[in-house]
């Protein structure tokens, strides 16, 4: 099958029931989306599909179709992508990183969609991703900057 | 964790008298360890394999790169950038031309000044680093100075050095590093170096920006789990669901035939399907038909193990700290008891078990991310059966650590499987797996009774009783029954009572316990700091002036109770809250890890005892700070950390199994149940204390306390239980 991945047209081998997480981290060696629960508890793999984030440990690779699939490594091509991994940065956000391509993609979907969130829509879209390290307090203030930005 | 060095000294067992000795010289005579060891040949594992290496931490290239070799891993709580911060300081080149690298097993040049071993952990990085790393870094720009001069025949003490170049302003030559490094490295180093003095830091004490973030925030970070090799198979495994079980019998049939699958391992007490990538591998394990031999514990349950930590704990005690009488004081007056109960908990960092591992010829290839690279070693040398010199340690980033990665039994399982495998196999655990294989915080009983004479505590006596951490993961430092690590917190309290007793149990139990984030003060001052409040409330004395009365000797505790308590507006009520009618406040003071912090949480208790942090204000002294910024990012997370334990974490057994596995049924903190956090820092000059387990260790009493303060219940096990502060209908 073809998928669409950050732009580019790939060519991949794989079974239509495989998550889409394990065709990207296995088959294509594209690390950055993390496995993090396997049950769309903790958000560590979010990726977009058409800007929307999905948890693609759940996401049947032969459903995603001719959606355009963007992960961690090409978020920042996009503007919502490229101002929350700044603002990640500018205050330090991330601690040990391993939850942030999850909570990243998730933020930027949420900047899209809405252009200033306020703190029950922060919650709403972020409820999803779990951090271990306790970045919250940052994430928070992180969406914020960037929506100002 | 080990703040102790000296209790140590002396101790047999698995450390060689010879390392302990320079251990001893090293601490006792204040001498720095790693650059007494200049110009050590490469080994094949090290990061940069030629060049200048000028001590076990500073590589400079011909091309000016620098590679600093990190003795302490970094897994977020941001002791690269810390590390480098010391190492940059003093060599005087700027951050951003710096490469940062894990040092491979090594003990002699990397082994912990505090630790003894080659660890990170127990919040000592900076207090054990900063000195040895500065003094390391001085060196080498000595070096390099020292051979500038010889190479334009001139004084040294006229050149100077600013971000990799040497001028000299005489005659206004200049010379990177790089460019004589070959010469410097040659030279000997000098026996007394001088470090700068704080007034000219550039770096150390500023809010730079991290190191390892930036690649982080683009996904291209390679943890352990990310590691890919030419030719490499992907597995999972699953040990015995009972423990101390076994395998019994397996059917591979279906497994065998599920596609992408390549081959089943049955081992004596774990089964690993090998398979083309890791979801083959997990349909595969799902396919197995395992009968288990569940052995001596199926009809194990959690009622068992409190039950038989509680008889452990009226055994005879071993005295950690004695002052005055303290028994004979408790027979009569104003008396005070209570029992405190801490529950198992699992560390589950967000980047799950897992090992790459690749068995040829006679060695062994491991690609992980570890606190112990010295532990992993052996103990995949030991699995295999060959020289620990064959094992090779390739460490990484790791994705949360908390106490997890200080022990290598995962290393361990996978080299096992990968033994019986052609070619590199890469090990990932499911969640599941992870959360039910755990090596948990132990189940503690700390039993508290105190004597109240007008208005202070006057007689003391804290009784713990838990599984002994030290006494498995480092046996010569277990001694005269004591686990320094379980006292840590209990001994040396700040506040004044004449007559002390503190007696430590060890409790023998199949279920082992591990260092989990804030170590043995999570459960010593969460007992000290509930049994004060308790005391507080029964008398009648506000909890903050009861804390204040005793605090003359202790100043800086006082300081930052003080601070917390103006900061949180103590003495107000706390505001209304849409999440319940019932509300409360509570503090906390702790003295441990070099540090001193105080908490106060805000809680709202709802109808049907749900409770809701809503605020939590943490003060702290931690003495001289390398990086302010990870300082509060440190507390900030720690705070969250504790919350999640003390509003949700427990692991239980029944039937010898572990009742939780996943996020659904041990469950973290979400951003949507979170408290603003304010952190307030008290400038102080003094010794560098710990930051990583502070945080975490004072805001479970704080907000056990505020339960407390909000319903008049006071809560003896953890975590919070609804039920028993629902409102009565």
């Amino acid at each position: 099958m073809n998928l669409r991945i950050n732009g580019v047209s790939r060519s991949v081998d794989a079974p239509d029931q495989m998550p889409l997480l394990w065709v990207l981290r296995d088959v294509l060696g594209m690390t950055g989306t993390k496995f993090g629960c396997g049950i769309a508890q903790c958000g560590a793999c979010t990726v977009h599909l058409d800007g929307v984030a999905v948890r693609s440990c759940q996401l049947p690779v032969g459903l995603v179709g001719d959606r355009a699939i963007t992960t961690i490594e090409g978020v920042g091509d996009t503007s919502a992508g490229a101002k929350i991994q700044k603002a990640w940065l500018d205050i330090e956000v991330i601690q040990c990183g391993y939850c942030q391509p999850g909570q990243i993609m998730s933020a930027a979907a949420l900047l899209a969609a809405n252009p200033h969130p306020d703190d029950a829509a922060i919650d709403a879209a972020m409820a999803g991703n779990l951090c271990r390290c306790g970045t919250y307090v940052r994430i928070r203030e992180g969406i914020k900057n960037a929506a100002r930005s | 964790m080990l703040r102790d060095p000296d209790s140590l000294l002396g101790a047999g067992g698995g450390l060689s008298r010879r390392a302990l000795l320079r251990r001893g010289a090293a601490l006792v005579g204040g001498l720095l360890i790693g650059i007494e060891l200049p110009l050590r040949s490469a080994r094949a594992n090290e990061p940069v394999p030629t060049g200048a290496r000028f001590n076990a931490f500073i590589h400079v290239a011909p091309d000016d790169r620098v590679t600093f070799t990190m003795p302490a891993v970094e897994m977020g709580q941001g002791v690269y950038t810390s590390q480098a911060q010391c190492l940059a300081e003093e060599l005087d080149i700027g951050l951003d031309k710096v490469i940062a690298a894990h040092a491979p097993p090594d003990q002699a040049n990397y082994g912990s000044p505090i630790l003894i071993i080659q660890a990170t952990g127990g919040s000592t990085t900076t207090m054990a680093w900063s000195g040895p790393l500065r003094k390391a870094g001085a060196t080498a720009r000595a070096l390099l100075v020292q051979a500038a001069a010889a190479k334009w025949g001139v004084d040294p003490a006229g050149l100077t050095t600013e971000n990799g170049v040497i001028t000299d302003k005489a005659s206004g030559r200049s010379v990177s590093y790089g460019k004589v490094a070959d010469d410097a490295a040659g030279l000997e180093p000098p026996a007394e170096v001088a470090l700068k003095d704080p007034s000219r830091f550039r770096l150390i004490g500023k809010p730079v920006h991290r190191i390892d973030t930036p690649d982080k925030a683009i996904g291209k970070t390679m943890y352990g789990i990310d590691t890919m090799r030419p030719g490499m198979k992907f597995a999972t495994l699953m040990a015995s669901p009972v423990i101390g079980g076994k395998v019994g019998s397996v059917d591979q049939s279906k497994a065998l035939a599920t596609p992408g699958v390549r081959q089943v391992v049955v081992l004596d007490d774990l089964v690993a399907v090998v398979a083309d990538n890791t979801w083959a591998a997990m349909q595969g394990l799902a396919a197995l038909a395992i009968e288990w031999a569940p052995g001596a514990y199926a009809d194990l349950d959690q009622s068992r193990l409190w039950a038989e930590l509680e008889k452990s704990s009226e055994g005879a005690g071993v005295v950690a700290e004695k002052a005055g009488d303290a028994p004979a004081k408790l027979k009569d007056g104003t008396l005070f008891e209570a029992t405190y109960e801490l529950p198992y908990l699992a560390h589950a960092p967000m980047e799950m078990s897992n090992c790459t591992v690749h068995v040829h010829d006679g060695v062994c290839e491991v690609w992980v991310g570890t606190q112990v690279p010295g532990f992993a070693q052996t103990g995949a040398a030991q699995a295999l059966g060959i020289d620990p010199a064959k094992v090779t340690i390739n460490n990484h980033l790791i994705g949360g650590g908390f106490g997890r990665r200080l022990e290598a039994d995962n290393v361990v399982k996978a080299v096992r499987v990968a033994a019986h495998v052609d070619g590199p196999v890469k090990v990932v655990w499911s969640r599941e797996e992870d959360i039910r294989q755990e090596l948990y915080r132990p189940l503690y009983h700390d039993r508290l009774q105190a004597r109240v004479e007008n208005g202070k505590l006057t007689a003391w006596h804290h009784r713990i009783t838990g599984f002994s951490i030290i006494a498995r993961w480092l046996p010569p430092a277990f001694k005269n029954g004591i686990d320094f690590d379980a006292v840590d917190g209990a001994v040396k309290i700040p506040y004044a009572v004449a007559d002390r007793l503190i007696e430590y149990i060890r409790h023998e139990s199949i279920v082992p316990g591990a260092f989990w984030r804030g170590v043995g003060p999570n459960s010593s001052i969460f007992s000290i700091e509930c049994f004060i409040d308790l005391i507080a409330h029964k008398t009648g004395v506000d909890p903050v002036a009861f804390r204040r009365g005793m605090l003359d000797k202790t100043p800086r505790a006082l300081g930052v109770l003080n601070l917390a308590a103006d900061k949180a507006g103590w003495g107000t009520p706390p505001p209304a809250s849409p999440f319940g009618a019932r509300q409360g406040r509570g503090v906390t003071l702790m003295a441990a890890f070099g540090s001193y912090l105080a908490a106060i949480a805000d809680v709202a208790v709802s109808d049907a005892g749900d409770v809701r942090v809503t605020r939590v204000v943490v003060a702290a002294d931690v003495g001289n700070v390398v990086n302010p910024d990870i300082l509060q990012a440190q507390i900030q997370g720690g705070v969250v950390f504790g919350l999640s334990a003390v509003l949700h974490g427990k692991i239980t057994f029944a039937g010898g199994r572990v009742e939780q596995g996943n996020f659904n049924d041990y469950r973290i903190l979400r951003i949507d149940e979170m408290p603003s956090v304010e952190v307030h820092i008290v400038p102080s000059t003094e010794n560098y204390g710990g930051i990583g387990e502070p945080g975490t260790v004072v805001v479970q009493p704080a907000v056990a306390n505020a339960v407390f303060a909000a319903t008049g219940v006071q809560l003896t096990r953890m975590p919070i239980d609804a039920a028993l502060i629902a409102k009565a209908v």
